[in-house]
């Protein structure tokens, strides 16, 4: 009866006031990603020898669909290489301006150097802030640009507002994101 | 001083009072209604200006007063300002009337700014009043939308006004007064007036929505018909003005409830045997009432969809009204041949009754407003011209 349906949708929207709200407060509370989440690149290095993965080919920017890649390649030192091969990067920079975060770099990389991690909180006030060398993207640097600014300001760690469920990737060799 | 003059000072210094009570009460309600409506749909709702939300009111007036306040080209200047000050004026003026304690209990001045004998005509004369300032709104603002805003709203305002005064004509019989101060005795002395005129309060409940503006019945805000209706050309201070004009006007209305159904300022008489003299305890138990109609209020909101705008005019007039006009005549009928126990017995079965019946019919009656009264064969389908040509 049609009063009664009434009667049954108020006792569901009661029924929802007491019920906890779903919510994230994010900030404060750590938004949760998917392993496979694609967010900002990590350059990342071989487990054993701490060398960079990255030899320099310029196969991610030739596959970058958005041309936000720019790499320039130079010889490594025999005596103190930076990387295994013969070349490596000594500029590699991204534009996360005009990154799409397709992950074509991923898939062109022949040695696996370039990975999409999982950050994504790269807000900032200036174009030339968002080009991301190779210092903000190798493994081991937590946090975006603006993040690490921040954190050098207040005198805190940076502080990552996503955790990742089950760990980052396979991929990601070295990184760790709060789970 | 003469008495007059400290009389009219205290008069004076309570119908501020009011105001400010009631300016305050509807920003927190804003807030309330915003988290409580946040909670039915398991969000959290505004929490970020000042502890849990707390200064979230004080922020929107703050940015009510300071934002740009347009004034179309078309707007007849005068009265477009006017528009929001008739509904504010009116708002407010309606609630001075009710009694919120027992005579005497505000620190030895009596609880109420006026006091009339024709309380309740007077109060449903100001709160009609306030169709003016919401059809002058739409009509000043010299743009489509507002104007079928405004027109809207003064139909299903003029048209439920209709059911609220035929329902409360039983409640006055009965009492034989319009004075608040005559019902609340009445009340203390009977027994609250839901238990004698049950189907009285729902319809009352039902038109309190529709003169209120609020879910299910809030036409003249439907977006997606006439984006804000009368309240399109508004903007800052005047747009809010007329907000407040609204939740003032829910307020009121809670309040008329809770006097005219609910025992007024008296508490439930059975807790005097508990405390003595909690029951006449001035301020607290209108508040809790208040309060309880407010949570209604929200909660209608929450759940119901808007009915669509001929549904509305339908359910005013076909159903809302007669079944007011049965419900006073046979109230009447009871009062005229019964006396005693008889006559208390009957209007409980009388309440009762009708309520049982429109809750068993509510599905039959739904013709009464679903249907068009226009049906398509009746309409002349034959084009102006032949077709192929002439």
């Amino acid at each position: 009866m049609g009063v009664l349906e009434i009667a049954k949708g108020m006792g569901i929207t009661l029924g929802k006031l007491f019920q906890k709200p779903v919510t994230v407060s994010y900030p404060e509370q750590r938004a949760t990603l998917q392993p496979r989440f694609r967010g900002r690149h990590v350059l990342t290095r071989h487990p054993g020898t701490n060398l960079e993965k990255c030899i320099g080919c310029s196969l991610c920017a030739a596959a970058c669909p958005a041309y936000a890649i720019y790499v320039e390649a130079a010889e490594n030192d025999p005596a103190n290489p930076t990387s295994p091969g013969e070349r490596y990067a000594s500029v590699y920079e991204i534009n996360m301006l005009r990154c799409i975060f397709c992950g074509m770099c991923e898939e062109a990389c022949p040695t696996g150097a370039v990975v999409m991690g999982n950050e994504f909180e790269m807000a900032d006030y200036r174009y030339g802030d968002f080009v991301y060398a190779k210092e903000d993207m190798l493994v081991g640097v937590e946090g975006s640009l603006p993040q690490r600014r921040e954190a050098a300001r207040k005198g805190q760690p940076v502080r990552l507002g996503f955790k990742v469920e089950g760990g980052p990737r396979a991929e990601l060799e070295g990184v760790t994101y709060p789970q | 001083m003469p008495d007059w003059i400290v009389q009219l000072l205290i008069t004076l210094l309570k119908g501020v009072g009011v105001a400010l009570g009631l300016l305050t009460t509807f920003a927190y309600m804003t807030l309330i209604e915003r988290r409580l409506l946040a909670r039915m749909q398991i969000r959290l709702g505004p929490n970020r200006v000042g502890p849990m939300g707390l200064l979230q009111p004080l922020a929107d007036a703050i940015k009510s007063i300071f934002k740009e306040d347009l004034t179309v080209t078309l707007a007849d200047k005068l009265v477009y300002t006017l528009a929001p000050i008739i509904a504010i004026g009116c708002a407010l003026t309606a609630f001075g009337g009710l009694p919120a304690g027992p005579p005497g209990s505000l620190f030895g001045a009596d609880p109420w700014v006026y006091n009339l004998d024709a309380g309740l005509l007077a109060l449903l004369a100001i709160m009609s009043m306030g169709v003016y300032g919401i059809f002058l709104g739409g009509w000043a603002s010299g743009s489509k939308y507002p104007i079928l805003g405004g027109l809207r709203s003064s139909a299903q305002m003029i048209s439920y006004e209709l059911g609220m005064g035929l329902s409360v004509l039983g409640l006055l019989m009965l009492v034989g007064t319009t004075s608040f101060h005559g019902i609340t005795h009445w009340q203390a002395n009977n027994g609250w007036m839901i238990l004698f005129q049950l189907t009285a309060f729902v319809l009352f409940l039902i038109s309190s929505f529709a003169e209120t503006n609020r879910t299910p019945f809030d036409l003249p805000e439907a977006e997606q018909e006439i984006v804000a209706g009368y309240l399109t050309e508004y903007s800052a201070i005047k747009w809010a003005l007329f907000q407040m004009a609204e939740y003032v006007n829910m307020i009121t209305a809670s309040a008329v409830m809770a006097t005219l159904f609910f025992g007024g300022y008296r508490g439930p008489e059975f807790l005097e045997g508990l405390i003595p003299g909690i029951a006449s305890w001035p301020f607290i138990w209108l508040f809790i009432k208040i309060a309880a109609f407010l949570f209604l209020f929200i909660w209608v909101r929450a759940t119901l969809p808007r009915l669509r705008y001929d549904q509305l005019m339908r359910f005013g007039w076909k159903l809302l009204l007669p079944v007011a006009l049965t419900n006073t005549v046979l109230t009447a009928a009871i009062i005229a041949f019964s006396t005693g126990r008889v006559r208390v017995w009957l209007l409980i079965l009388l309440g009762v009754a009708g309520v049982a019946l429109l809750i068993g019919f509510s599905d039959r009656v739904r013709v009464l407003w679903t249907t068009p009264t226009v049906r398509r064969e009746d309409v002349n389908l034959t084009p102006a011209r032949p077709a192929g040509g002439d």
